[in-house]
């Protein structure tokens, strides 16, 4: 089973991408702000991360970089997930390492669709 | 509804588009004919089925396949056939063309144009491995409203975000409002035409690859070998036909066979070229 760590501070949001994920057989872990979530992979690097962008404390771009930097940082596959939705960001974080990319609102057929896109599916 | 009004509407839906609706259906003719008999200033589906019958309207009865055909698409869909596309098809093609250097490619049911689109993109990321040879796209779909769709090259968020990986959206479209638009070059390497598949598609000419994916499954056993036995006649020896995941020609028609080990990749019966 893959993991998935779904990072954003609305808990609606994380409750629906967990509903989502469980759905095509992640197991899902959850955190609210990108510091928690460097915490997480510290303990454990999951195989995807679902990557809200701004949230309080450490946004997803700060935690992104940060979780590259760690050992075995390079294979997780980062899928930004966001309302940031204009070329600039979009081409921000291609440049930062993330793997696909989520403009919300989103459904399952587009976490779907870009989780196979990276190869977590 | 009425037995003999749906029975009418079902006879015309299928000898206009080949769409066959089974009895199980009345509930899809009413929920998406509803709006098209107020556009067209009529109650309800009695009424419309009574201009139908009496005056046989062009514009009522155009505006009923419209709304009836399912236009569900996405950009690479199911990824596989492009991907054979692109690594098998296409280099076994050039193989056989050095002379000519022309290869044109039929996208027979285009719907919005995702399609035919995702070939052109890639054709465009092959670059230089093209460079000297002649491909055209020809796009043809039943439905207008959705050709119109096809060529301004507009679409939503959400379609945007079906099948389509970021870089290839962030290297071919441009944010116009809440839509995205792709690229006027990618654009005009397609050519999109109005063509019905009931239709001899002989006009068209001849075709080394045709995807004719999500259409067939509309229609019934005599219809789809219509279908395809014109496709057959359109295409060289080493010519290509991709069908959708639920379709087959086995059991259908003996003009195309599968191609061993690609699914969805059928040639010609009587070709013996290996792809
Ligand atoms: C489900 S879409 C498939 C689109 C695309 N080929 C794909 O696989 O994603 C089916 C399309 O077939 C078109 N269609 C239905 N009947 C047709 C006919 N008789 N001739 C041409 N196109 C037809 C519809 O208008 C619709 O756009």
């Amino acid at each position: 089973m893959k993991s998935c760590l779904v990072v954003d501070d609305s808990r609606v949001i994380r409750m629906v991408a967990r509903k989502i994920l469980e759905e095509l057989s992640f197991e899902v872990i959850e955190a609210e702000d990108g510091k928690e979530a460097l915490d997480k992979c510290k303990e454990k690097m999951p195989d995807g991360v679902l990557l809200d962008w701004n949230m309080p404390n450490m946004d997803g771009m700060e935690f992104l970089l940060a979780m590259r930097a760690l050992p075995d940082g390079e294979e997780v596959k980062v899928v930004f997930c966001t309302t940031e939705n204009d070329l600039s960001h979009i081409q921000e974080a291609i440049a930062a390492g993330a793997n696909e990319y989520i403009m919300k609102p989103f459904d399952s057929e587009i976490i779907q669709s870009k989780f196979l896109q990276v190869g977590l599916l | 509804m009425k037995v003999e009004d749906f029975d009418l509407l079902a006879s015309m839906l299928k000898d206009r588009s080949g769409l066959v609706l089974g009895k199980d259906k009345a509930y899809l003719l009413e929920t998406r004919l509803m709006p098209v008999a107020r556009k067209h200033g009529l109650k309800g589906l009695e009424e419309l089925a009574d201009v139908v019958r009496r005056k046989r309207d062009e514009n009522v009865m155009g505006d009923i396949t419209e709304a009836m055909t399912t236009n569900e698409t996405l950009f690479f869909r199911d990824q596989k056939p492009f991907d054979l596309f692109r690594d098998v098809l296409l280099p076994k093609l050039m193989e056989g063309r050095q002379d000519s250097k022309r290869i044109r490619i039929w996208c027979a049911a285009c719907s919005g144009g995702q399609e035919p689109y995702s070939l052109a993109m890639i054709l465009k990321e092959l670059g230089s491995k093209l460079m000297g040879w002649r491909i055209e796209i020809l796009a043809t779909d039943i439905s207008v409203e959705m050709l119109d769709k096809a060529k301004t090259g507009l679409y939503t968020q959400f379609e945007v975000q079906r099948g389509l990986p970021i870089t290839i959206l962030v290297k071919y479209f441009r944010q116009t409002g809440d839509k995205w638009q792709l690229d006027a070059g990618i654009r005009s390497m397609v050519q999109f035409r109005e063509f019905n598949l009931l239709e001899s598609p002989s006009a068209l000419g001849t075709f080394d690859v045709v995807f004719c994916r999500n259409v067939l499954i509309y229609f019934d056993q005599e219809t789809k070998k219509k279908v395809l036995d014109g496709v057959a006649r359109q295409m060289p020896k080493d010519g290509a036909l991709l069908l959708g995941g639920a379709e087959t020609v086995l059991g259908v028609t003996d003009s195309f066979k599968p191609v061993q080990g690609r699914r969805g990749v059928y040639q010609l019966s009587n070709s013996d070229v290996e792809f």
